[in-house]
């Protein structure tokens, strides 16, 4: 099979994970991508773990491991004038740069879209910030909680008067990265028509503004109505929830009533139980997700705590009712559907046990999701690509480190 | 003369929902034409939201804001003939999305084999829950539970409490990013290598995919976290931290050490900062409920827009907590246009998001708002598929397109 982004290149100058997850799903289908670290320091998420054995190691951080395998690795500062030129050399015949420098820094150090453009017209250069290249807040600063706060993402998850709930871990971070890849590929695509590159300005905040929380918009115009946090449920006829059963949780969403009539018959023992059909309350299902849902949370408890999530997820099955467990990390990674579709992958350092990582997000039927070469060490690929690509004597390489260029 | 990037390319989008019509949407803002295949029988729920209370489809504000840029066209595809047109369109178009439960476009007849048998090169993408094929296969739910089997939700919560969830459809939402990427691969592709293919998006898979750090440390030391409410493993300072009004919020969060003295001096150098127990990183992470409490103390005699400008001064990340109408005012949002008005022949004007992704030379844009049902049905079936005027009667007395 063909790799569908062979002959693509890509010089990645960005860390952490938005920059570099858009550079891992490049390399997974074919683009030669090539990561550039500051001398000494590296990417950041060098220093996140996880480790095997709990043990820091530069090359053994999982998480710079799961993105930035089959990438090649050089060191450079690209502060210095030196390194600079070297990155212009370097961006001649590349297709795509992705970096992340704040605006400011872009400017100050010529590496602005306006000089790059010069060094290479045909160059596609993906710049990834939290806030965007314009604006009043484009030179502030945002880590994932902040970004998601101002994107509105926060603001409806948790509990009314208590403070907003951040995603966990980065998912801003990937959703940031899966955008810029979907950018690449629309310049790429551009390139063929209009023959040349072009800057595409990424902003983390709006991957959730604009994105993820930009439609309820039409809905606030419309009807002024605003989204709030409401807790482990969301407004919608009765059920929209998460409750408690038997050692876990349940998610349990029935738009649909005959949904959830199925399960008041697994309930009831193949009726509905008299306590609801009985009560006026309930029979319109969006008042009672109005105005009874702590009383039916409540009147549901007993059956609920009585069974595993497990046990019910397969009545449900069984009843066609589309309630699902909440399942914790380790029921995740154990899980034998995900196991039997060979969904995760493994990370093996040499000498260290093999530990899963997660699988591509895509199967393709005909474009081969390839990782086979390790994540680089730092500075790993600098003589090939310095010395073989560039032709720099091996004795220059050592006085360019000498001088921390490299 | 716009150029855009995906102009010429024709789209058959099956999407109903959140999944396949999000994927498809940014295709046709940057250019695709997205022709969305829809049935009086079954309208796409998204029509009639909890926003619409008038009940007439062509009036929610949140399927406009989903489907602008798209062609509508009315089909009904348990009739034999109406999957016969579909034929035919699929022979002169480039992409099918859908996102039914798996099995649900082979009963059309309508599955990637068929396809392939009419056009060698057509690329089908389909939105599967959690995949077509293993022990879950049979699982049909929406996409708000597809967290909590991902194991998201059990990680949304206040640290050690119950489990509150996303209470959204995340999952599809990811999905749809996911997807268009993966139909640009194949497209690119096919141009390379004249070869169209069958991609898949098991949504559980791309969500997953998205949250390695709990992954791997599962893998590694069978770790299990619970809820976690707005815990950092890398922040002491990482919270939402109320501010003088009802439910106004600022997020906070400090990596290094120099970020924690600007914050120091930022407030006002107070003489709880200099105690033993935050000196340092591990201290302040260990006390960090107490020092969250200080914290709050300073944050609730300012707004969450004064605190964002006194500590973004001195280089610390802060940001309000911003809901619908924050982001509709909020200054930067403005200048940055992320939101805009577009005209609708039923509701007037609708705001709606803008497009993602800026590009400098071929920049999206919305071309024309979400359609009326069946509104292209004569450019579809007359001018693309040459069906006279007479033909297309017909076939709506009959309920075909329908």
């Amino acid at each position: 099979m063909h790799k569908t982004l062979e002959g693509i290149k890509v010089i990645e100058l960005a860390q952490h994970i938005s920059g570099p997850y858009a550079g891992m799903l490049l390399s997974g289908l074919g683009a030669q991508v090539t990561k550039v670290e500051e001398p000494g320091v590296g990417d950041i998420s060098r220093r996140c773990g996880p480790f095997p054995d709990n043990k820091p190691h530069p090359d053994r951080s999982g998480l710079f491991i799961y993105l930035n395998r089959n990438k090649q690795g050089i060191t450079l500062d690209v502060r210095k004038p030196t390194g600079r030129q070297i990155l212009l050399d370097l961006l001649k015949d590349a297709h795509v740069l992705l970096e992340d420098l704040p605006p400011k820094v872009a400017r100050k150090l010529k590496l602005d879209y306006g000089h790059l453009k010069k060094a290479n017209p045909q160059l596609i250069v993906v710049s990834v910030t939290p806030f965007g290249q314009t604006g009043p807040y484009r030179d502030y600063k945002a880590y994932a909680i902040n970004a998601s706060a101002i994107g509105g993402m926060s603001s409806i998850i948790g509990e009314p008067k208590r403070e907003p709930l951040t995603p966990p871990f980065s998912l801003g971070h990937f959703q940031t990265g899966i955008i810029a890849a979907n950018a690449i590929m629309f310049a790429l695509m551009a390139r063929k028509r209009i023959g040349k590159g072009q800057h595409i300005d990424i902003s983390e905040a709006e991957s959730w503004a604009i994105f993820h929380t930009g439609n309820v918009v039409s809905s606030f115009v419309y009807s002024g109505r605003k989204r709030t946090r409401t807790g482990h449920r969301t407004p919608s006829p009765y059920p929209y929830t998460i409750l408690p059963c038997k050692e876990g949780y349940l998610s349990m969403i029935a738009l649909r009533g005959s949904e959830w009539k199925r399960f008041l018959e697994i309930v009831g023992n193949g009726n509905v139980p008299e306590w609801y059909s009985s009560d006026e309350r309930f029979q319109d299902r969006l008042k009672a997700g109005q105005q009874y849902a702590d009383i039916l949370d409540n009147l549901l408890a007993p059956w609920l705590m009585s069974h595993t999530k497990e046990e019910i997820f397969t009545r449900c099955r069984e009843e066609h009712v589309p309630f699902t467990p909440v399942r914790n990390m380790d029921e995740v990674v154990h899980c034998e559907h995900l196991n039997q579709r060979g969904y995760f992958e493994e990370i093996e350092y040499p000498g260290e046990k093999k530990f899963k990582c997660p699988g591509p997000p895509i199967r393709f039927s005909r474009s081969p999701w390839q990782m086979d070469k390790p994540a680089p060490s730092l500075s790993e690929h600098n003589d090939k690509v310095y010395c073989e690509g560039l032709g720099y004597s091996k004795e220059q390489l050592v006085q360019l480190r000498n001088m921390d260029v490299i | 003369m716009t150029t855009y990037p995906l102009e010429g390319y024709r789209i058959i989008d099956f999407g109903w929902a959140a999944a396949a019509p999000r994927a498809t949407c940014l295709l046709a803002d940057m250019g695709a034409e997205v022709i969305k295949v829809e049935t009086q029988k079954r309208l796409d729920p998204v029509r009639f939201g909890p926003d619409n209370l008038t009940r007439d489809p062509e009036k929610d504000p949140l399927f406009h804001s989903i489907n602008r840029n798209k062609l509508s066209i009315l089909l009904d595809l348990t009739h034999p003939q109406g999957v016969e047109l579909i034929k035919k369109l699929v022979k002169i178009s480039d992409v099918v999305v859908e996102n039914f439960s798996p099995g649900v476009m082979k009963r059309f007849g309508l599955d990637y084999d068929e396809l392939k048998g009419i056009k060698p090169e057509i690329i089908m993408i389909s939105f599967p829950g959690v995949g077509r094929e293993g022990p879950l296969a049979d699982v049909v739910t929406y996409g708000p539970s597809l967290a909590g089997l991902a194991g998201l939700d059990s990680m949304v919560g206040y640290e050690d409490e119950r489990v509150l969830g996303m209470q959204q459809a995340y999952a599809d939402i990811n999905a749809a990013l996911h997807g268009a990427f993966a139909i640009q691969i194949a497209l690119y592709h096919r141009e390379t290598y004249a070869e169209g293919q069958h991609i898949e998006i098991p949504q559980i898979e791309a969500l997953l995919s998205t949250m390695p750090e709990p992954v791997m440390a599962n893998s590694i030391t069978g770790s299990i976290p619970g809820t976690i409410g707005n815990r950092s493993n890398l922040m002491a300072v990482h919270n939402n931290y109320p501010c003088m009004g009802t439910d106004k919020w600022v997020s906070i969060a400090l990596l290094t050490e120099q970020e924690w003295k600007a914050f120091c001096k930022a407030i006002g150098s107070p003489s709880w900062t200099k105690t033993d127990s935050y000196a340092d990183g591990y201290r302040r992470w260990v006390n960090r409920k107490e020092l969250d409490r200080r914290i709050s103390e300073w944050t609730m005699t300012k707004t969450p827009s004064e605190v964002m400008e006194i500590l973004q001064k001195v280089g610390v990340a802060a940001t309000p907590c911003e809901d619908t109408e924050d982001r509709f005012l909020d200054p930067h949002f403005q200048e940055r246009q992320i939101l805009i008005d577009v005209e609708h022949p039923s509701t007037g004007v609708d705001w709606v998001p803008n497009v993602i992704c800026r590009l400098s030379e071929t920049p999206g844009a919305i071309r024309r708002p979400a359609p009326r049902l069946g509104e292209h049905n004569d450019y579809v079936f007359g001018e693309l598929l040459g069906l006279t005027k007479e033909e297309i009667e017909r076939l709506i007395e009959n309920k075909i397109i329908f």
